[in-house]
């Protein structure tokens, strides 16, 4: 069974004063998100995920097609028991202290009261907010906002979790944290669907992507087909800053960071560049394979001109 | 469901008690009951007179800021800081929301005005030394001036589920003050005639009719209050916040939050 | 989807089910309370004070109160009250926030100065209040038409109500009729022509119905007083000349004495009643009348004791 499946879903403003102006915030899109797995919904600012994800969660009405969810119709009140979402930047109660506010969103999902108290306390250690204890809401950073956000998405226990930019506002760090918890919540069986225009997230994370733009579906597939190895490259690193020279005259750019030198080249070059930092007397630091990136395939597609399929 | 509408009602409650601009207006207040107490030394009738009136006043005006400022960021606010998507992500009914955002606010001002009638009362006792009997009316007056509130607060969560907390604002405050003069547009409808009668009249009784509601003048001149009118308004209080609240589901149903 | 369709039917028919039941419970509400928010105009020490509450806003504030005067007297008027207590409280505060309401003055100069229940009976207190309008508009020469009304109808001071009339004959801008009344008050004060001009005066230039109203009823009620006059100088001079009283109208429309069946300004038949009197069927119609009451029914209490001599006739046939 499909976890998130829409079908022709589509969302068109009328805008400016007299209501005559249109605006296609989303095309007929049609997606279908199996259980289990974790789905990036990529694309620029602007795109049309929020809008996409605001119409799941029913905060706005399509003016054409559905959508269902777990195999129920997204409108039926059985299905909110069963997801989670974490909207982009959010804010919350400014009054209330974190576990108020897990009790108070646990209450309305309607988790039992002895179940609040043990979860509650689970949920805050697990984002990583173990003791945030009685401070209010009001004086939480962006990063420890993001956090109650992830703890109030998932501490029902739902069976599809809808992010909305998770990583936004956080560091290193907390990037890495919601990164793994993320995996493991995908271990416990739950499907994420999560929106993100960082690539390197979804790339880390996503078993497949789709990518929008301007409101229409470019792509859809996982990272592995959307983009496939090009012409093979290597990225060579090296210590030694007099090979630079020659290594640029073979046409490749090179990066330096330090007395680290590193330079991306197409396979076949790899030979003669070694040769090149061996007269040199530079030191060969690795030798790595480079598949085709991601971001390769995502500017291809933005680039294309609307109305051509993936 | 009625589980979750009490907990949004106490969610609510519970963030308007800890706003402290709340504390300012109830402080502010009580100020202003205690100071009659200084006008009222014109002279010695005169005292208990302008304490009352004065007082209740007070109470009844702050109460009506309260009751709009907090009444407009009920949903207004919840919007634009997105609180409202997490809570509409879960299996809570739209319907319920803005019914339990109603009781939180509701009860809030009902706690709010228990606070400045104690103070009220406490300034009455140290002019009386004692309390008589006509003073009871002086609680049935306090009950109006709540039927008042439910009235405004409802006004001002039907506003804000579709404008702006500024414009929501402005339109509950109008509200209040036509409904103060509900009873005189009563009486021009029915001095007019044709077109202007239709509009006038079905105006007048869209309004809220909050003249009956105000018996201040009156128990300041230790005037009963008939128990048929305790009836009525409350009747009509209750009808009244009825038909906002419901206006209220209503538009919040139709809505999409952008 | 159906559920939120079942919410929204729901929500609609307990709003219609509300909205009825508050307009009900509005009426209920008002019928509860008719004029007690004028009853705390007694409250108010004084309209000074009612001035500042206003905030500034004492132009609207005495367009209210002028409405809730008008209502009040409209009112009481409706179910024949004999006391109008709280009239005079009421126009007090309207001019005190806008002394510049010309009208509150005229009507006050009306139905202060007339008796219960067609007014509050207070002639005195309406001619200082007509006073103090005019010491705040010396322009408004109705004014002091509305003064000279008083002088002339209620207090029978005929000197004081040809001053007024004089004074505001002066007032550049005032109707003609002023020199004409000052005029007639000097010399024929008790005449019935008189009154006629006085109130048809007041009937072509007033706006506020409730004036007009009350112009026309004392304007047919002098009608009838002149009819019934005439009428009666008919029956004489019928038998005078056939030696015996008319048994009925007819005899005296066969006796080519009258054109036809003689109407009272609302259309009824006169009585021919014995003695050769003649009667109005319903003095009801007409509470000013002096002439054509039946026995036993005297003048209304209010008019002044010393009603108008039978003057000068007007014809049955003339509209006011």
């Amino acid at each position: 069974m499909l976890a998130i499946e829409t079908l022709q879903l589509e969302k068109t403003y009328t805008v400016g004063f007299w209501r005559k102006k249109e605006r296609r915030a989303l095309m007929p899109l049609n997606l279908g998100v199996e259980e289990g797995e974790i789905f990036g919904y990529l694309g620029p600012n602007g795109a049309g995920k929020t809008t996409t994800l605001k119409l799941l969660m029913h905060l706005i009405f399509p003016t054409g097609g559905g959508a269902r969810i777990l195999g129920l119709d997204y409108r039926d009140p059985r299905v909110k028991a069963q997801i989670g979402f974490l909207p982009e930047q959010p804010y919350f109660y400014d009054h209330l202290t974190a576990p108020e506010l897990l009790d108070y969103y646990a209450q309305l999902s309607g988790v039992p009261a002895g179940e609040r108290h043990r979860r509650i306390p689970a949920m805050l250690e697990r984002v990583g907010l173990s003791d945030v204890g009685r401070l209010q809401l009001r004086k939480f950073s962006k990063g420890m906002l993001q956090r109650v956000g992830l703890a109030q998405a998932i501490l029902h226990n739902p069976k599809v979790l809808f992010l909305d930019e998770p990583m936004s506002g956080l560091d290193p760090i907390g990037r890495r944290e919601v990164r793994d918890l993320i995996l493991q919540l995908k271990e416990e069986g739950k499907t994420i669907f999560f929106s993100t225009h960082i690539l390197a997230d979804a790339e880390a994370l996503c078993d497949r992507v789709a990518i929008l733009h301007k409101g229409e579906l470019r792509g859809v597939g996982s990272i592995a087909q959307l983009a496939p190895a090009g012409p093979a490259r290597v990225e060579v690193v090296w210590q030694g800053g007099a090979a630079a020279a020659a290594v640029r005259g073979m046409g490749a750019e090179v990066h330096a960071a330090g007395e680290e030198m590193r330079a991306v080249l197409p396979e076949e070059k790899l030979d003669l560049v070694i040769d090149a930092l061996r007269r040199q007397h530079a030191r060969l630091l690795s030798v790595t394979p480079v598949r085709g990136s991601l971001e390769d395939y995502f500017i291809e597609k933005l680039g294309q001109p609307q109305g051509v399929s993936p | 469901m009625t589980a979750r509408i009490a907990s949004i009602a106490y969610n609510t409650f519970r963030e308007a008690v800890r706003d402290r601009v709340l504390y300012n207006l109830v402080f502010f207040a009580l100020l202003l009951v205690g100071s009659a107490l200084l006008f009222g030394q014109i002279s010695i009738d005169i005292e208990r007179i302008v304490l009352v009136n004065l007082g209740l006043a007070a109470v009844s005006i702050f109460g009506v800021v309260i009751a709009i400022f907090i009444g407009i960021g009920l949903v207004s606010k919840e919007i634009e800081k997105r609180t409202l998507y997490t809570v509409l992500s879960r299996p809570v009914a739209r319907w319920e929301f803005i019914v339990g955002k109603f009781l939180g606010l509701s009860g809030t001002l009902i706690v709010n005005t228990f606070f400045m009638a104690v103070g009220f009362f406490l300034a009455l006792l140290y002019l009386q030394h004692h309390f008589s009997a006509p003073d009871a009316y002086l609680l049935v007056a306090i009950y109006f001036i709540i039927l008042e509130f439910f009235i405004i607060t409802a006004l001002a969560l039907f506003f804000s589920s579709f404008s702006s907390p500024l414009l929501s604002a402005v339109f509950a405050f109008c509200a209040f003050i036509i409904g103060t003069f509900a009873e005189d547009l009563r009486g021009f409808a029915a001095m007019t005639s044709g077109v202007t009668r239709w509009l006038a009249t079905g105006a007048a009784y869209l309004v809220p009719n909050l003249a009956p509601l105000n018996v201040i003048a009156s128990v300041a001149h230790q005037q009963p209050v008939a128990g048929t009118l305790i009836f009525h308004n409350t009747v009509y209080a209750l009808l009244y916040a009825g038909v906002a609240v419901c206006g209220a589901v209503l538009v919040f149903e139709r809505r999409n939050f952008k | 989807m159906s559920s939120s369709r079942r919410i929204t039917t729901v929500f609609s028919a307990l709003l219609l089910l509300c909205l009825a039941g508050q307009a009900l419970s509005v009426r209920r509400l008002d019928r509860l309370r008719e004029g007690a928010t004028l009853q705390e105009v007694l409250w108010i020490p004084s309209p000074k004070i009612v001035k500042r509450l206003s905030l500034g806003y004492t132009g609207l504030m005495a367009d209210i109160y002028w409405t809730r005067a008008v209502q009040y007297f409209g009112g009481k008027h409706h179910v024949q009250s004999q006391e109008y207590k709280l009239l005079e409280p009421l126009l007090d505060i309207t001019t005190t926030l806008d002394p510049h309401l010309v009208v509150a003055y005229q009507f006050g100069s009306i139905f202060i100065s007339q008796r219960p229940p067609q007014g509050a009976g207070d002639p005195d207190a309406a001619a200082a209040f007509v006073e103090r309008g005019i010491r705040e508009n010396p322009d408004a020469w109705r004014l002091y038409y509305g003064l000279g009304f008083i002088h002339y109808l209620e207090r029978h001071d005929y000197k004081a109500a040809q001053e007024a009339f004089q004074r505001g004959s002066q007032v550049p801008g005032a109707h003609p009729f002023m020199k004409v009344l000052a005029a007639s008050m000097a010399q024929r004060a008790g005449e019935r022509e008189t009154a006629f001009y006085l109130w048809t005066m007041i009937y072509d230039t007033s706006t506020d119905r409730m004036m007009r109203d009350n112009a026309l009823r004392r304007l047919e009620s002098l009608r009838v007083d002149d009819d019934v006059d005439h009428l009666e100088a008919l029956v004489r001079r019928f038998q005078a000349q056939t030696g015996h009283p008319p048994a009925s109208w007819f005899e005296m429309i066969a006796a080519g004495e009258l054109p036809g069946l003689p109407l009272d300004p609302r259309g009824k038949p006169y009585k021919l009643a014995p003695g050769g009197r003649v009667e109005v069927q319903s003095p009801g119609d007409f509470p000013f009348i002096t002439r054509g009451l039946p026995p036993g029914v005297a003048p209304s209490p209010l008019l002044a004791p010393e009603a108008p001599p039978p003057g000068r006739g007007v014809p049955a046939g003339r509209k006011p």
